[in-house]
Formats: structure tokens, C-alpha cells, sequence
């Protein structure tokens, strides 16, 4: 019923053409602002690895191979093979370990924001849009959990509960929520006394309607801005986690564990074993935020770092 | 002032029950706890005597006001692998931490500030271009990765900067010994540049453009203009009536740095071999050993409380605006 009443229509789908101008502007704009053209090639080739690197990996990742330890980039190995960016101690490909790498970075990347940001988003709506003592849990919680440096706190709950995908996965997203929820929070607060928002109430539409079809999509921006800084942020964090040990299991190549085996060979300037997985790092999150700062210049002028 | 200072300190206070709920949450969230204090060999009877000498056999919320108790008094139980008191382990630990985070600190929002100005009083110019680059590479990179690529090029390539080590400054400065300390100070400034670089690039990155957008909002406001068209001197505006303003939002960020740098020296601590919290929780993870993680986490936390009440203090009396 909501779809068809003028008063929310800012909240339902506009209509095909207005999309596809809007498309067209962003990639005026992007294309206009050749950083974020840079930073949406990285991504691309970042996605496109991360999705056929099984198929574009000359070597199986954790194929060990003695006599072949320790190559300069672009040793040839046994057959006609190439090591193109080297091997490391175990005689692994450098290069394919590289390629597979990108996977648990952008997985953990996006699904700790669609963690994160769903529990935000939900606890944002439900604290701004109710108020009162609801709100004032909701937002004390989070204060406790903004008063821990958050590597800390994902150390002392991975320490527990041991390495593996899932709980990183977990742990980054759950320390991500209260951005989200205090940006919906903020905005929940002045759009719910919107005449539209107003007009749904008095439609009758169900409180959960009223927040998750009138007022979430018009907070959609704020947010994706936000996600595509947050995405670097939790590579990182994800990369120190996995440095220190607290990442995935060892069988599962990540760049963060192929530095953290890198520091071993440091004095017998092995530079390869930590150079390209830090790359890998560097390009990856350089995209993200790259893209985050374009997004919101795009989305939201008026916050432009007036550059 | 006394009820902002009251009102604040009753925050910190629910936060800090909050810190501890937590952590006694990440204590007992993967199943029971005894498992975790235990040697990975022990026998049933002896999971079972740990067990109850731990006090895991008694009721949740026993075992958490126990748990507060203990920790008021800083016991966190005895470290697995050290033997002795896990808070005395990271006491140990603490001083050189607080010097790396400090000097990393200070290097970073010491030279933000100028760059940040000086990209700002240039705006459009290459020399802007050239900074906001650096500052949006310095926020892509890894911590730890710039530290073994400074490893690599000052360290051993160029040989300028030692490796590893740490000369103590706090250490002999806490037993009364000035002269040893002040002494080492050049010393241990020297050992300290490539972690504390290494940790600060992140905060000098986000702080050069905090600076710079704050230092181009600022330029543009009524007052500077006066100033300006009173004929002061273009430097005396922007020392005198720009900067004090342009401060204030990063003050606020220090706070927040601290804490996020005290995160990062964990990670960098553990590729320069430096002899703080750091390194202690990297081999602690190792050994799991959780009464030294759960003692350094609370005790890092606990410091990054006490700072944000600090920095909320200098914050009210830096801005008039703000009402104490």
C-alpha cells in the first residue's frame, strides 16, 4: 500500500529513469575525479582474483616443495613453471598463495561490514526511531565498546575463541556496529518526525515498515559511504589479526600470515616474501578508501574535504 | 566544573564495569574457562581440581563479582608461562610501551600540524597534491608492514636506524634515577624512530587532512578576514587567529589516537623485538596465556579511559564554548 501514496514515495523505488540518470551521473563523476577510476580498476582486479584465483594460480598454494625453497622472483622451477614472484620457506608459490590470499581479505572485508552493519543499522533504527531508555542502552553499549582500542578487543575474544574464518568474520563485524548504529541513530532521529514518515504512521503501516521501507532507504548513502571506508579498515584489521597469529588457520593463505612468516627471513633479505603480500594490502585498501572519498563527495556535496 | 568533572568520572566509572563485563564475557563465550587456564595434558582429575582452586564450579554471576573483585585489586590470576602475578608481567612490560606510544604521538601530530597547514595555505598546488597523496597512501598502509619495510631499507639496507631494542628512558625515571634517565633519552629516542614512525604513519596521515580541512574551514570564516583586513601579517593570522581555532577538533582526535595507537604498537611492538605490552600479548597469544592477554587488555583500556577524561578536561578549557 505504501508504494502507490505520494507522501512516501522518497522511500520506494523511483522510477527506472531517474536510476539510470543517477547511474550515469556516477560514472560521469568517477570517471571525471580519475582517482576513484584508479581506485574502481584496483577493485575490479582485486574481485576478479579473488573470484578465479583457483583458476588463474599456476600452483596449488600449499603444494610444498623443498628443493624449490626460497626462489628469487622469476626463478624457474621444476618443469616449465615459473616462480613469478618467488617461493617462500616451504617452497610454496609466493604468487598463487598471493592469489588465493585476496579471497579471505575481501570476504572478511564485506562480510564483516554486512555483519556490522546490519546489527548497526537495526540497533540505530530501533534506538533513534524509539527513544528512551531503549536508546539509552543501546547507546551506553556502545560506549563501553568504543572505550577498548578495538584490536584489543578482538584479540581478547579470538584468543578464546580460537582462529578460524567464521570468528574473525564475527569479531570484526560486532566490533563494527556502533558506526552504524550511531550514524542511523542521528539520522532516524530527524527523519522520524518527516511529514512522509509522518504519513505512514498515520496510514497505519506496521512499525516495522515504517522503519525499514520509509525511513532505511533514506538513509542508504550515509551508509554506504561509511561501509566503504570500514571495508579498509577491517582488511587492516584483519591483516594485523592474521600477523599476529589470531587469523585464519594455517592452511588457508592469507597476506596477513604470509608477512607474519616474511619476518623470519628478514636478515637474508628475502624482500619478496613481504614485499607483494604488503602490496597486496596497500592496493587493496588504497581502494577502498579511494572509493569511500568519492562516494561521499559524490553522494553528499556538502561534506567534500573542501579540496 | 565540579559536576561536569563528576557527571564525566561516573562515565568513565560505568565504562570501566562495562570493560570488565566484557571481559569476563570473552572469558567464558568459548564454553567453560577452566580449559583455558589449564595445560593441554592435564588429566580430568586435574581439569577438575583447577577448576574448582579457579572457582569455575560456582555461579555466573559469583564467579563475575569475584572476577570484579580480583581485578579492583589487579589479580588476574598467575601468568601460565611467567609464574608469577600476570599484572606484575605487564607492569614490567608497561613503561616501554607508554614511551613508544607517546613518542609515536607526538612524531605524528608534530609533524601533521605543519604539513596539514602548509597543504592548506597551499590549496590546489602540487605541493597539496603531493601531501594529500601521501596522506591517503600513509592511511592504506599496515603498521606492521611499514616497520619491516623500514626494517629493510633504514635498517638494513642503509644501516641508519638499529633494528631492534630499547633503551629504557621511563624505567630509571620512575626509581628517582634522573640522571641515568635523561642520559639514555637520546638513546633511547634513537631506537624508538622506526616503531614509533612505523606506528604513527596511520594517525600523521588522518590528521594531516583533519588538519587541513579544518585549517580551510577556518580560513574562510568572517573573523580571519578582519584579522587580514586589518593588515596583520599573513602569519600572525594564521598563527594567531587561524591555528587556535583550527586546534580544536584535533584535540578532541588525540584522545582517540592515543587509544588507537596503544592498538598499534601492539602489532608493531612484535616486528621490531620491542620489549613492551606488545611483544608480551604476541607471546602470549602463542602460549595462550590468558591471564597475561585479559591483564594487558584491561590495563591498556583502563589507560585509554583515563586519557579521554584527561582530553574531554583540556578540551572544555581550550573552547570557551564549551560548558564545564
Amino acid at each position: 500500500m505504501v508504494e502507490t501514496t505520494p507522501a512516501s514515495q522518497p522511500a520506494t523505488a523511483p522510477p527506472v529513469s531517474y536510476r539510470k540518470r543517477e547511474f550515469r551521473r556516477a560514472m560521469q563523476s568517477m570517471v571525471a575525479s580519475r582517482w576513484a577510476l584508479v581506485g574502481m580498476l584496483i577493485l575490479l582486479v582485486v574481485s576478479f582474483v579473488a573470484i578465479f584465483g583457483p583458476w588463474l594460480a599456476p600452483f596449488d598454494p600449499n603444494r610444498q616443495n623443498i628443493m624449490m625453497r626460497l626462489l628469487e622472483p622469476g626463478e624457474a622451477g621444476a618443469g616449465d613453471l615459473t616462480y613469478w614472484l618467488g617461493s617462500d620457506q616451504l617452497g610454496r608459490d609466493v604468487f598463487s598463495r598471493l592469489l588465493y590470499g585476496a579471497r579471505v581479505s575481501l570476504l572478511v572485508g564485506v562480510a564483516s561490514i554486512a555483519v556490522g552493519g546490519t546489527l548497526g543499522t537495526i540497533a540505530g533504527l530501533v534506538s533513534g526511531y524509539f527513544g528512551g531508555w531503549v536508546d539509552d542502552v543501546i547507546m551506553r553499549l556502545g560506549d563501553i565498546q568504543l572505550a577498548f582500542p578495538f584490536i584489543l578487543l578482538a584479540i581478547m575474544f579470538l584468543v578464546v575463541l580460537g582462529p578460524g574464518l567464521m570468528n574473525m568474520i564475527l569479531v570484526l563485524g560486532i566490533g563494527q556496529w556502533i558506526t552504524y548504529a550511531r550514524i542511523v541513530r542521528a539520522q532516524t532521529l530527524s527523519l522520524r518526525e518527516k511529514e512522509y514518515v509522518e504519513a505512514a504512521r498515520a496510514m497505519g503501516d506496521s512499525t516495522f515498515s515504517i522503519l525499514f521501507r520509509t525511513i532505511l532507504p533514506n538513509i542508504i548513502a550515509p551508509l554506504t559511504v561509511i561501509a566503504s571506508f570500514n571495508v579498509a579498515g577491517v582488511i587492516l584489521s584483519e591483516a594485523a589479526l592474521s600477523f599476529l597469529g589470531l587469523g585464519v588457520p594455517p592452511d588457508v593463505p592469507t597476506w596477513g600470515s604470509m608477512l607474519s612468516e616474511s619476518r623470519d627471513h628478514l636478515l637474508s633479505n628475502k624482500w619478496w616474501l613481504a614485499v607483494f603480500p604488503g602490496l597486496a594490502i596497500v592496493f587493496t585498501v588504497l581502494a577502498f578508501n579511494i572509493i569511500g572519498d568519492w562516494l561521499r563527495d559524490f553522494l553528499d556535496p556538502r561534506l567534500k574535504e573542501n579540496g | 566544573m565540579w559536576t561536569f568533572l563528576v557527571r564525566r568520572l561516573l562515565q568513565s566509572i560505568i565504562v570501566l564495569i562495562g570493560v570488565t563485563l566484557i571481559s569476563f564475557v570473552s572469558l567464558q563465550i568459548g564454553g567453560d574457562p577452566t580449559y583455558l587456564f589449564v595445560s593441554e595434558n592435564a588429566s580430568t582429575e586435574e581439569i577438575e581440581a583447577a577448576r574448582i582452586a579457579l572457582g569455575f564450579d560456582r555461579p555466573l554471576h559469583i564467579q563475575y563479582l569475584s572476577y570484579v573483585w580480583n581485578a579492583l585489586q589487579g589479580d588476574f590470576g598467575n601468568s601460565l608461562s611467567y609464574r608469577q602475578p600476570a599484572m606484575d608481567v605487564v607492569l614490567e612490560a608497561m613503561p616501554a610501551t607508554i614511551e613508544l606510544t607517546f613518542f609515536s604521538l607526538v612524531l605524528a601530530i608534530g609533524l601533521s600540524i605543519p604539513l596539514g597547514i602548509y597543504a592548506a595555505l597551499n590549496r590546489g598546488k602540487p605541493a597539496d597534491g603531493g601531501i594529500m597523496t601521501f596522506a591517503m597512501l600513509g592511511q592504506s598502509i599496515p603498521n606492521f608492514w611499514m616497520g619491516i619495510m623500514m626494517i629493510m631499507f633504514f635498517g638494513l639496507y642503509l644501516r641508519w636506524f638499529p633494528i631492534s631494542g630499547h633503551v629504557p628512558f621511563l624505567e630509571p625515571l620512575f626509581d628517582g634515577d634522573f640522571q641515568t634517565a635523561f642520559s639514555n633519552l637520546p638513546r633511547s629516542m634513537y631506537y624508538m624512530v622506526m616503531p614509533a614512525f612505523a606506528v604513527g604513519t596511520y594517525t600523521l596521515a588522518r590528521n594531516a587532512r583533519l588538519i587541513r580541512s579544518s585549517m580551510l574551514e577556518v580560513l574562510q570564516q568572517d573573523y580571519v578576514r578582519t584579522a587580514r583586513s586589518k593588515g596583520i601579517s599573513e602569519r600572525r593570522v594564521v598563527i594567531h587567529h587561524a591555528m587556535r581555532n583550527a586546534w580544536l577538533p584535533v584535540v578532541t582526535m588525540i584522545g582517540l589516537e592515543f587509544g588507537f595507537l596503544l592498538g598499534g604498537v601492539v602489532v608493531v611492538e612484535t616486528v621490531f623485538s620491542y620489549p613492551g605490552i606488545g611483544r608480551l600479548v604476541f607471546n602470549a597469544i602463542n602460549q595462550r596465556d590468558i591471564p597475561v592477554v585479559q591483564a594487558s587488555v584491561i590495563l591498556l583500556a583502563l589507560i585509554f579511559i583515563l586519557l579521554n577524561l584527561i582530553v574531554d578536561l583540556v578540551y572544555a578549557r581550550l573552547d570557551p564554548r564549551v560548558k564545564l
